[in-house]
């Protein structure tokens, strides 16, 4: 179980997203755990043992280093990263549960059901309307609650997103104001900036992708409003091709993504 | 021989789960094993090295550690999780049994060997108390090994070898305290939702049971 298993499980939600989904799914992927699998750990791996105060004082480094990094930056981009992937767990069981009701409407032999066999059930893809729609939609107004709160909890914890050099310490048992020296300052800073970046960027396309379901969803009431009698094929018809080409960019896509584990 | 090796085992539960019991195995994966491999392990790795107290004494600072850490919060977190993972193969094995059953005797005895009826039913109701007990037994002993859920930046030790009262200082303990209130909220949920669980299935199988024999005293 590593970050490979999320991407499965996330992976088979990317079907039922829109494009701007896919292009995040992407983004988290490539430009946030991969990132901080292969090099942000590596920058942060000796922080404690290359955390050095200028005194011989047992325990004066070990009290200085948990007061300055209450929590380290690595865990808390682990943790925003799982709580920003999970709202999507809520459109997969949505897709599941609705599957489960397709599977057992077929099994009835009931007339309205227009399948051939459950493979095609298994297959099929969702288009993001009813409660699915409302599924997805609290999903990515989650998303972005979690990558506010953690950018926020960041920014407060850490005076801004600059690494210092150099930090004064006096927390007991230190004797007087002691010098304590952190370790790849400047390079845990570019990593930081890098990530804040990416995480902004995310929150961009989170909002995007809301303000494109909104008025996705404001013109189709419209639409149903004004041309009560349209019929409803040319529209399937429509979406149905939207969504063709919408899954060969994300096919496209998807075969640029490297599979990787930790 | 690793945490896949479980996840492999617990995949297969999903299939016989209900909505609840997937909402569990989510939250187990992502919110506590997930959270454990990722972040959890690369705090405590150290822990030991990272444990200084102020003295030179040799062998002071190893008594002190085995005095303040018996067992390592890291190590009976992963003791947790296996424990509360376990009880879901009772189902799995009920389940094998019943396809075994059915292909020895080449007849249908079940609708569906995954249905949730019958004896295994009462296969799930006891894996659902397990999981719950041993998920309060561990929250328990955390609490009872560590008197509560938090860690001291110091603590004073005066095990021999040591002379005298030593400070020694713990590494991290506000990151592990963090992780630790992290691992106990988890922990409560997952109890909240093997209880709500528990009580869904108890309460649809009553009302089914009371339902036929109400149709059979009208027949």
């Amino acid at each position: 179980m590593d970050w490979g298993a999320l991407h499965t499980i996330l992976g088979g939600v990317n079907k039922h997203s829109t494009s701007i989904g896919k292009i995040w799914l992407t983004v988290l992927f490539i430009f946030r755990i991969m990132i901080l699998v292969v090099a942000a750990e590596r920058v942060w791996g000796d922080e404690q043992d290359d955390f050095i105060c200028n005194t011989l004082q047992p325990g004066c480094k070990n009290v200085c280093y948990d007061h300055f990094f209450p929590i380290s930056h690595i865990r808390l981009w682990a943790l925003q990263l799982i709580f920003v992937s999970t709202p999507a767990l809520l459109v997969a069981m949505h897709v599941a549960y609705r599957r489960h009701e397709k599977k057992r409407q077929f099994r009835k032999g009931d007339q309205k059901c227009e399948y051939k066999d459950i493979e095609e059930i298994r297959k099929q893809r969702f288009h993001i309307e009813g409660s699915l729609w409302w599924t997805y939609t609290s999903s990515i107004f989650f998303r972005l609650v979690f990558e506010a709160v953690f950018m926020y909890a960041f920014y407060f914890m850490y005076d801004g997103f600059r690494m210092p050099r150099l930090m004064k310490c006096n927390a007991w048992p230190c004797p007087n104001t002691v010098d304590c020296f952190v370790s790849r300052p400047t390079e845990k800073t570019v990593f930081t900036i890098f990530m804040i970046a990416v995480s902004s960027i995310c929150i961009l396309l989170n909002v995007a992708e809301l303000c494109y379901l909104l008025t996705k969803f404001f013109l189709r009431r419209s639409k149903k409003a004004g041309k009560p009698k349209q019929h409803p094929n040319h529209e399937n018809k429509e979406e149905t091709k939207q969504n063709e080409m919408n899954e060969l960019i994300s096919d496209s896509c998807q075969n640029t993504v490297i599979g990787f584990s930790s | 021989m690793s945490w896949g090796f479980l996840c492999d085992l617990l995949s297969g539960v999903n299939k016989y789960a209900t909505g609840i019991g997937r909402i569990w195995v989510a939250v187990v994966f992502i919110f506590r094993l997930l959270v454990y491999i990722v972040a959890a392990e690369n705090i405590w790795k150290y822990e030991h090295d990272e444990f200084e107290c102020n003295i030179k004494q040799p062998g002071c600072e190893n008594v002190c550690f085995d005095h303040f850490f018996p067992v390592s919060h890291i190590r009976l977190w992963a003791l947790q999780l296996i424990m509360v993972f376990t009880p879901s193969l009772l189902v799995v094995f009920h389940v094998a049994y019943r396809e075994n059953r059915e292909k020895h005797r080449n007849q249908k005895l079940y609708k569906s060997p995954g249905e949730i009826d019958g004896g295994l039913l009462c296969t799930y109701l006891i894996s659902l108390i397990l999981k719950t007990g041993f998920e309060i037994v561990f929250l328990i002993l955390f609490y009872k090994l560590y008197n509560g859920f938090e860690v001291p930046r110091l603590v004073r030790c005066d095990v021999r070898p040591c002379p005298s009262t030593v400070d020694c200082y713990i590494s991290k303990p506000t990151e592990k305290m963090i992780f630790l209130y992290f691992l106990v909220s988890t922990s409560c949920l997952c109890i909240v939702l093997n209880l709500s669980e528990l009580s869904y299935l108890t309460f649809k199988h009553s009302i089914k049971c009371y339902l036929k024999r109400y149709i059979k005293k009208r027949q």
